[in-house]
């Protein structure tokens, strides 16, 4: 188990969670207010995930608690105590990308990369869950990840490519 | 000849997308260092007036708070208005940060908490106290245009609007006339990636600067010289940017205070904006525009005038090129161009996506398309009718000019001539649909840019210049560029940017990066190759002695006389027969002035659109899009379509989405944030189709490129209006079209 | 965000108990709105008490056949729960019409009726709004209120309640099972949301010591003659203009029941009883169906940026009744 200092002041209400992230289970000391997705980032120094407006409002934080995505800006570290976590650098599995990786590469679904962790992640979560099958449906399904690139149309032709053959 | 290096105008997946889809690209907040310390911004309430106290007391009591600045106690900073002045910076006096207790704008930056934790700071900053003294604000455009003046001082890029022949008497006897005012709100670039520095301090009180940035060289000369620093102190890096479309053209406020904290406190400093503070910086111009046209019953066009005005800040006077391109696009002999300025209590205005052209195309298309109503002339006829080879203002011939095969081409994909053109002629229950069209313009321009390259004896080649990738694709068409010229795999080829020590290139913008950068990078390699020609004229034996370089050829990692390719010699063996451990070259390319200044540099698109209103909601839904684009030579069809859909989809958004509202009581932008500043979600956006009409031109520059980054928006918002007036019979000339707008 | 502390509850009883001696304590299900509103410090408990461990985290049907969604399932897995999706399908449209995927996995059932306005002014704590900080003012009077109410309204705030489940519950007559220090309690959901009148501090009726524990749906379906219609300004992931929900049972092109519910125009979801009874025993036509929604909003009051609303909320609500009555 990796231990992650997390900084610690003296009396504040520190609280040790694990959290189980890319099959690495971390035991961190946090403080309440340390959201999920600070923990990831700041904390376990897993940058992969984004900040994009850290208000639940664009999807750049998206990743898999317990195999369905949520926005991790919107949750605290210490509500995820015991969860299993995976990130974008948990995607790909002993170097070989998932076929969502793949295809966001094939079908240059994005431009600048800064919401394709959030996107990947979510669509992750949307082939599990197993609703989309039509095209406007994936779209629907994908409104929870804004990319100011624009690369939308790229990236329902990237998910509709790997959607159902899982 | 069989070759597998070209790569030139092939659709290559990104070099950096294994990086992108991995989470391996660190973007400028990614980056960590022990004792890592962050900051956080207090963001002033009010629009105007002055900070009577800053009470600290309460947040410094925290433990972990390292320090609070403020104007009371940050000094020794530069003095002068020049060291504040950027490679963007429009003519003024430039914004201080934390050095006046006078507040400008709302969301003025009036404090910055650094402290050990994210969290900490975070909490410290909502626990500093700030009490002003209010003065009353000015943020209403339209309320104030009697306070319309020409702006002051010059911009790089700006084009001072110019008059031609006698408008007034052209107009006065034209038989059919039209004046029509547009209107647009503010808008900001909101990238995803919120601006972010990380300053990395070392021991030797030098410092490593990850900034988000257009230009790592804007962001180190502004380091350098607000805070007095030798360039050997301060290293700046961006080698991801999360987006920017102009907001990384000037320094932002956030690397001011992660360096300041950073020097003062001697530590590793990281500062984030929020959404919300993404609303403090630059913006695209609110501005109102009148057009008059004069033609003949033919359609042929007797007079222009176009005059636009734009708020602009209180110390800075933010300049784009709006009405200029009446004067450009169509063939009329009398043209009337004016740009004023209002100064308003706002930050300054800032270059976003085409700026100007996207403001002033939208008005001079909108109106064609009116014009085209009242004359009762099909509105792509009407641009035939009026089609131009020259440019009008500065009467020189285009160096290319397809966008007679633009229209051409985007019409038959489209379907256009199938267009009734009576309003309301297509409806189908509540569903009403409209066919519009536009055109878009804009300039090819080039800037200084220099590279280096390395080539290496095992074969290796890496290329680099300080120019930046802010998702545009410039990582992968350099390398392809690079490719091709030395013949070399591109699994063998790696091209850097974004680092402040690579040779000079101007800020990534407008798009004039891959033209500029491109020809470095291709001239970088042309010398290695008569570097590789001349080692391989010392090898004992050697076919090529007697050779000059245009008489060899370079692929698949080989050199071969062009005339007989049997003769060959694989690059490797040439380093290792010579004895050579790397070559080293730095281009520095010169344009043919006196060949480029005979004509006009631009491209051009031909937009045809489709939308479906509901008529009983307002709601509106852009289904179809054709957009044609001539721009010279497409170095790579994949990302510079993907380059044209995001200007399209740009274009939906300015259209029908996007504004940053003032609330005036407050001087303030109101929906700052990305729950009510709408951009458009995957499920806005739908059938998408992008032609490339390619264009042989070398004068511009030797490959032919002129860029593909802003002209996929240019026009795209008038073509949606237009379409919607198809649809329902209502001109709508203010922007964003909201469904309210519609009922 | 401020700084707190915070507990997991392991029951409800604890719960309440917990919260009942802590007045600046809140409870903390999905968090989507709360760990929101507390970074823009606009919310600022000092205690955080985490119910998600408490099993609240069923859908069952009652003896009696109504229909029991526990306070903590999230709002995917109500609205793609089959009992739902087959019996009240409405509810399903409504739920899955807000927020986005990643949010209806976190959101909870009981954090929806809890959510509080998107008023621009209620979120940026530098200008006055009295639902944050009473006796202030309303910003939003005369400032941009493009999003705000047109009903209820009263000279202390224009807000309207978020919520998309919300709606379809009030047109469904949900029962909210709220539990507190003296026990359990069933609130009507009409009963549950308030108008602002001079307390727009309070959003709703929830005692400081109670806790929602489930919804309760009645045993009627409506399966047959439904609508949930949302009007935003973009396609999806936006707050609603104007929404409605409608219910209706219909014999023979009479309508023999309906109810019609709103959102975005009202500090609650609103309805008109008056105009529901009116169109019962009446043909489903346009005609008819404009006429009730003119009753709807007799009373409504603009304030400048909304003019449109009216406009908009007549037409949404008789589209949403004609395809409801599948009148085309």
């Amino acid at each position: 188990m990796d231990q992650v200092a997390a900084s610690v002041m003296v009396d504040q209400p520190t609280h040790t969670i694990t959290l189980t992230v890319n099959k690495i289970t971390y035991e961190l000391k946090v403080l309440p207010w340390v959201t999920l997705l600070d923990a990831i980032r700041e904390y376990i120094e897993l940058p992969g995930t984004k900040k994009g407006c850290d208000h639940g409002q664009c999807g750049a934080c998206t990743v898999l608690v317990n195999g369905k995505r949520i926005n991790s800006c919107l949750t605290l570290a210490v509500m995820k105590n015991g969860a299993d976590i995976t990130t974008i650098e948990g995607v790909a599995e002993d170097g070989v990308l998932h076929p969502l990786q793949q295809a966001f590469i094939d079908h240059d679904a994005f431009q600048c990369g800064y919401c394709t962790p959030g996107q990947i992640c979510s669509a992750i979560g949307l082939i599990n869950e197993g609703k989309a099958t039509t095209r406007e449906e994936i779209q629907e399904l994908m409104s929870g990840n804004l990319c100011r690139c624009g690369a939308y149309p790229n990236i329902v032709a990237a998910v509709q490519q790997v959607n159902g053959k899982l | 000849m069989n070759n597998n290096t070209n790569y030139i105008g092939k659709p290559v997946n990104r070099v950096d997308g294994y990086a992108k889809v991995t989470g391996g690209a660190k973007y400028a907040a990614d980056h960590h260092a022990r004792g890592l310390c962050y900051g956080v911004v207090v963001s002033a309430g009010i629009a105007k007036g002055k900070i009577l106290h800053i009470d600290t007391t309460e947040a410094m009591q925290l433990e972990g708070v390292f320090k609070i600045f403020t104007h009371e106690n940050v000094s020794g900073l530069a003095w002068f208005n020049h060291s504040y002045k950027d490679m963007d910076a429009p003519p003024g006096k430039h914004f201080r940060y934390l050095q006046t207790d006078t507040i400008t704008y709302s969301q003025q930056p009036v404090a910055l908490v650094v402290a050990e934790t994210f969290e900490l700071a975070r909490y410290a900053a909502s626990l500093v106290k700030v009490t002003y003294k209010a003065d009353a604000h000015v943020t209403n455009l339209t309320g104030n245009l009697d306070q319309a003046r020409p702006p002051k001082g010059k911009k790089s890029g700006f084009k001072k609007p110019s008059s031609r022949g006698h408008f007034d008497k052209a107009f006065t006897a034209a038989p059919v006339t039209l004046d029509a005012t547009y209107f647009h709100g503010a808008e900001h670039h909101n990238p995803m990636e919120m601006h972010a520095t990380t300053v990395l301090y070392y021991k030797n009180g030098s410092i490593t600067v990850y900034d988000k940035t257009q230009g790592i060289l804007n962001t180190q000369s502004y380091v350098k010289s607000v805070f007095g620093l030798s360039g050997r102190k301060v290293k700046a890096l961006s080698p991801f940017v999360g987006g920017a479309f102009g907001s990384g053209l000037r320094p932002q406020y956030q690397l001011f205070m992660a360096v300041l904290a950073s020097l003062e406190l001697k530590r590793s400093v990281k500062v984030m904006l929020t959404r919300q503070q993404m609303f403090s910086l630059g913006f695209r111009p609110i501005t109102q525009q009148s057009l008059s046209i004069g033609s003949m019953e033919d359609g042929s066009l007797q007079a222009i005038k176009h005059e636009a005005v734009s708020g602009t800040s209180q110390f800075e006077d933010y300049v784009e090129n709006i009405v200029n391109w009446s004067g450009m696009l169509y063939h009329c002999k009398n043209v009337k161009q004016s740009y004023q300025l209002v100064s308003l209590d706002t930050y300054t205005p800032l270059d976003m996506r085409a700026p100007g052209a996207v403001t002033g195309m939208f008005g001079l298309e909108c109106a064609m398309d009116e014009l085209a109503y009242k004359l009762n002339i099909d509105p792509l006829e009407l641009r035939y009718i009026n089609y131009s080879v020259e440019d009008g203002s500065m009467k020189k011939p285009y160096s290319s000019k397809a966008l007679r095969d633009c229209y051409q081409q985007a019409a038959e994909r489209f379907g256009w001539s199938q267009r009734n053109p009576e309003p309301r002629s297509m409806k189908n229950g509540h569903l009403l649909t409209g066919w519009g069209m536009a055109t878009g313009m804009w300039d090819a321009m080039t800037v200084p840019a220099r590279a280096k390259a390395t080539f290496t004896a095992d074969g290796r080649l890496t290329v680099g210049s300080a120019t930046a990738d802010i998702g545009t694709g410039t990582y992968t068409i350099m390398t392809q560029i690079a490719a091709e010229t030395l013949g070399l795999p591109m699994d063998n080829v790696t091209f850097q940017l974004g680092d402040a020590s690579l040779p000079y290139a101007y800020l990534e913008g407008g798009s004039a990066t891959a033209a500029s950068v491109g020809t470095a990078v291709q001239k970088a390699c042309m010398q290695v190759r008569e570097r590789l020609l001349d080692l391989a004229k010392d090898i004992p034996d050697s076919p090529f002695k007697g050779l000059s370089v245009a008489q060899v050829s370079f692929a698949d990692g080989m050199m071969f006389m062009t005339e007989t390719p049997a003769n060959f010699i694989h690059l490797k063996d040439i380093m290792t027969l010579t004895d050579t451990g790397e070559i080293n070259v730095t281009s520095t390319p010169l344009p043919n002035v006196f060949k480029q200044m005979k004509y006009a540099k631009n491209t051009h698109a031909a937009v045809f659109v489709e939308v479906q209103v509901d008529e009983e909601l307002g709601a509106v839904k852009v289904t179809r899009v054709v957009s044609a684009v001539a721009a010279g030579r497409i170095l790579n069809p994949k990302t510079a379509r993907s380059q044209i859909m995001g200007g399209i989809v740009w274009g939906i958004s300015g259209a029908l989405h996007e504004e940053s509202v003032l609330d005036h009581q407050f001087g303030r932008f109101i929906n700052h944030n990305y729950a009510e500043y709408h951009i458009p979600v995957n499920l806005d956006i739908n059938d998408i189709d992008v032609i490339f009409v390619e264009e042989q031109d070398d004068v511009v520059n030797p490959m032919g490129i002129k860029g593909v980054g802003e002209i996929g928006q240019v026009g795209v918002a008038a073509a949606i209006a237009n379409a919607i007036y198809h649809a329902t019979g209502k001109r709508i000339r203010e922007l964003p079209i909201t469904l309210d707008k519609l009922l | 965000m401020n700084n707190f502390t915070y507990t997991q509850a392991d029951g409800v009883d604890n719960a309440v108990q917990e919260i009942a001696g802590h007045s600046e304590a809140r409870f903390i299900a999905g968090g989507t709105n709360l760990i929101d509103l507390m970074k823009e410090h606009v919310m600022q408990p000092e205690h955080l008490i985490d119910i998600n461990s408490i099993h609240l985290n069923s859908i069952e049907f009652l003896e009696d056949g109504r229909l029991h969604l526990g306070a903590l399932v999230t709002n995917a897995d109500t609205a793609w729960h089959p009992a739902v999706e087959k019996h009240y399908p409405l509810l399903s449209d409504a739920i899955l019409a807000g927020a986005s995927p990643q949010l209806r996995n976190m959101a909870t059932n009981g954090g929806n009726l809890m959510q509080r306005t998107r008023c621009y002014y209620f979120y940026d704590t530098t200008t006055p709004c009295n639902k944050r900080e009473p006796g202030a003012g309303c910003s939003a009077m005369n400032g941009y209120n493009r999003i705000h109410a047109i009903l209820g309204t009263s000279p202390h705030c224009i807000a309207v309640h978020p919520s998309d489940m919300c709606v379809a519950l009030r047109a469904l007559d949900a029962t909210i099972q709220v539990k507190g220090l003296h026990g359990e309690r069933l609130i009507p959901i009409a009963d549950f949301h308030r108008l602002p009148g001079d307390t727009p501090q309070l959003d709703n009726n929830l005692a400081h010591d109670e806790l929602i524990t489930g919804i309760i749906l009645p045993r009627e379906h409506f399966t047959q003659h439904y609508k949930y219609l949302k009007v935003r300004d973009r396609a999806s992931y936006a707050f609603a203009l104007v929404s409605v929900a409608v219910v209706a049972t219909m014999e023979e092109g009479i309508i023999t029941n309906i109810r019609m519910a709103m959102g975005g125009v009202a500090h609650k979801p609103w309805r008109d009883e008056n105009a529901e009874q009116w169109l019962k025993g009446k043909p489903a036509t346009q005609e008819n169906f404009a006429y009730a929604a003119d009753m709807i909003l007799q009373d409504a009051k603009t304030f400048g940026t909304n003019d449109f609303k009216p406009a908009l909320a007549k037409r949404a609500i008789v589209r949403a009744c004609r395809e409801a009555t599948n009148i085309g």
